[in-house]
């Protein structure tokens, strides 16, 4: 299609435009942790690494960190074992049901989180604890990996159509078990598959409030639910604005890691 | 001497069990699907099917105690109570209005992206989009907080003409949804863009159409699918949020705060109201499903 220059120069503004909204208000969170103020006003009147030292130190903060590293570790890995079993079933077999399956994977992630939420925690108050397994970290967890299964299947299922099933079939021919097959040939392929869908797993499991709120015991406060509840609190906005900067900057890491190790993880997003 | 020949049994056992796998590809399959099944079916599944079948039992109106007894009254007074109705219609204006944005402002920045930018460009363009979608959503919100708050960024910019930011309210909400699900539109239709075959615009301006033409009728009916992907995470994101209308919404309502205030009081109502945004959004997915829009997610 042929623009004309005018046409080419609007777009050029308009992308412009559409980049600087973007950008903004994750500048905008950085330049308020190095405001002196307590509140937010605009322009800040000086810089100061102040509140980044206060926060440091603020013990709440660094709990809800701890308890978000956990959660995450322990969704991303319930993640990558069901996702890469999905992942190899919808990739290398035709069944009945196919389809249904890669729907219901994507389900727990297309649903409002409120309605996950109070699903699991019902489900949870009336079978979990008859047995005394009380709400907590473990109940946070599998809420997590239910939702974090769809970003594993997604990267491996998308490598796996790209990788013929005949490299496998071929190091069988040549006398490999359908193990050995794994390990030498299919394994190897998908590495990088896994690890980018592992590691977008932990990104969105760190995140997640919604329906933490809903599966966390009393005493489990995540680190976004640590920022929920101190951001309308005017004497905790400095530390909450260190936080916000930290987590922005923090951001670049999974994309820049998922970008180097698969060219697939480009373009596709949290499904 | 011992070891050697337990390895060599082990060995072939083990080569006795691939034989076996590899020429049961049912078996295989089943092994492949048992556990994620179990998780997703009983866990998730069982436990939506249980919420829903929640929303036909009523609360005794003393105790909050469930009562287990079928009726349709929570639904009966979903569609009869003004309030309900209106929190219900506004929310879905809400989503309607976040996913018109979000298509309107996607479309510039990735028909710049795709085709306009140095293709040298282009793969870093797309980090660029991709970046923000991992910051912290409660970040994000948050950083609209700052902006639109009394003497914010929103004001300042605003002050030489004389105007005042909007404040928190409903078009803060819009406008802090519209900012969270942005990526998730741009990068659909940055795709699509990036896949049209450049033979065919050659064609189209061949047999004499302007670009407004070729865009209408060329570039947009093939791009409109991705813009349907894209539409699933903004329409159904914005339907189900209750978060970012606590934060900048000042007393707006939607379906979410709803259900989070009578998660306490009255669970069945909660789940009624629940069901509303799952049934909207279940629907278009499967219409969705039906273009093979979901395929090129």
């Amino acid at each position: 299609m042929h623009l004309s220059r005018t046409a080419r120069i609007a777009l050029r503004t308009g992308a412009g435009l559409g980049f600087a909204v973007i950008y903004v208000p994750l500048l905008l969170v950085l330049v308020d942790s190095l405001s002196p103020d307590r509140s937010a006003s605009w322009p800040p009147r000086g810089l100061t690494w102040h509140w980044w030292s206060v926060a440091v130190h603020n013990s709440g903060a660094r709990q809800a960190l701890w308890v978000s590293v956990k959660a995450g570790l322990g969704a991303t890995a319930i993640a990558l074992v069901l996702g890469t079993l999905i992942a190899f079933a919808v990739a290398r077999h035709r069944f009945f049901g196919r389809d249904t399956v890669s729907f219901v994977v994507v389900l727990p992630i297309a649903l409002p989180g409120i309605v996950t939420g109070i699903a699991l925690n019902s489900a949870f108050s009336t079978v979990l604890a008859p047995l005394g397994v009380g709400l907590g970290l473990f109940t946070v967890i599998v809420g997590h990996a239910t939702f974090c299964i769809v970003v594993v299947f997604n990267n491996v299922v998308a490598r796996l159509r790209r990788t013929a099933a005949s490299y496998e079939e071929a190091a069988m021919d040549l006398g490999a078990t359908t193990f050995r097959a794994f390990a030498d040939v299919t394994f190897p392929l998908v590495r990088s598959a896994l690890l980018a869908g592992g590691l977008l797993a932990f990104a969105l499991s760190f995140d997640e409030i919604v329906v933490t709120t809903f599966t966390a015991g009393p005493g489990i406060e995540t680190l976004p639910i640590w920022i929920f509840d101190n951001m309308t609190r005017p004497q905790q906005a400095p530390v909450v604005n260190v936080v916000a900067a930290v987590l922005v900057l923090l951001s670049v890491v999974p994309i820049y890691v998922a970008q180097r190790l698969s060219a697939d993880t480009a373009t596709s997003s949290r499904v | 001497m011992t070891t050697d020949v337990r390895t060599a049994a082990g060995r072939r056992t083990v080569r006795r069990l691939a034989g076996s796998l590899h020429r049961r590809p049912r078996l295989r399959l089943t092994l492949l699907l048992t556990a994620p099944l179990l998780w997703l079916a009983v866990l998730y599944l069982g436990s939506l099917a249980v919420l829903f079948v929640s929303a036909f039992w009523t609360t005794n109106s003393f105790t909050s105690q469930v009562v287990k007894v079928w009726s349709t009254d929570n639904f009966h007074e979903l569609f009869t109570t003004p309030v309900f109705r209106q929190v219900i219609l506004r929310s879905v204006g809400v989503a309607l209005a976040v996913t018109a944005l979000c298509a309107l402002i996607a479309f510039p920045v990735a028909f710049y992206t795709a085709r306009v930018a140095r293709p040298r460009w282009r793969p870093l363009l797309v980090v660029a989009i991709l970046t923000p979608l991992w910051a912290s959503y409660l970040v994000k919100v948050y950083a609209w907080r700052l902006i639109l708050s009394q003497g914010g960024l929103a004001d300042w910019m605003l002050a030489p003409f004389g105007l005042s930011g909007p404040g928190f309210g409903l078009p803060a909400t819009v406008l802090t949804l519209t900012y969270l699900w942005l990526p998730y539109m741009i990068l659909p239709v940055h795709t699509a863009l990036e896949q049209l075959p450049a033979g065919l615009l050659d064609a189209s301006a061949d047999l004499g159409a302007r670009a407004g033409r070729t865009f209408r009728s060329v570039v947009l009916p093939m791009v409109l699918p991705s813009v349907a992907a894209g539409s699933v995470f903004t329409f159904s994101l914005s339907l189900g949020d209750y978060i970012t209308v606590q934060i900048v919404g000042g007393k707006t309502q939607l379906i979410g705060n709803l259900v989070y205030s009578n998660i306490e009081l009255n669970l069945p109502m909660a789940a009624a109201l629940g069901t509303v945004p799952v049934v909207v959004i279940v629907l278009y997915l499967l219409a969705i499903r039906r273009t093979g829009a979901l395929n090129s997610l």
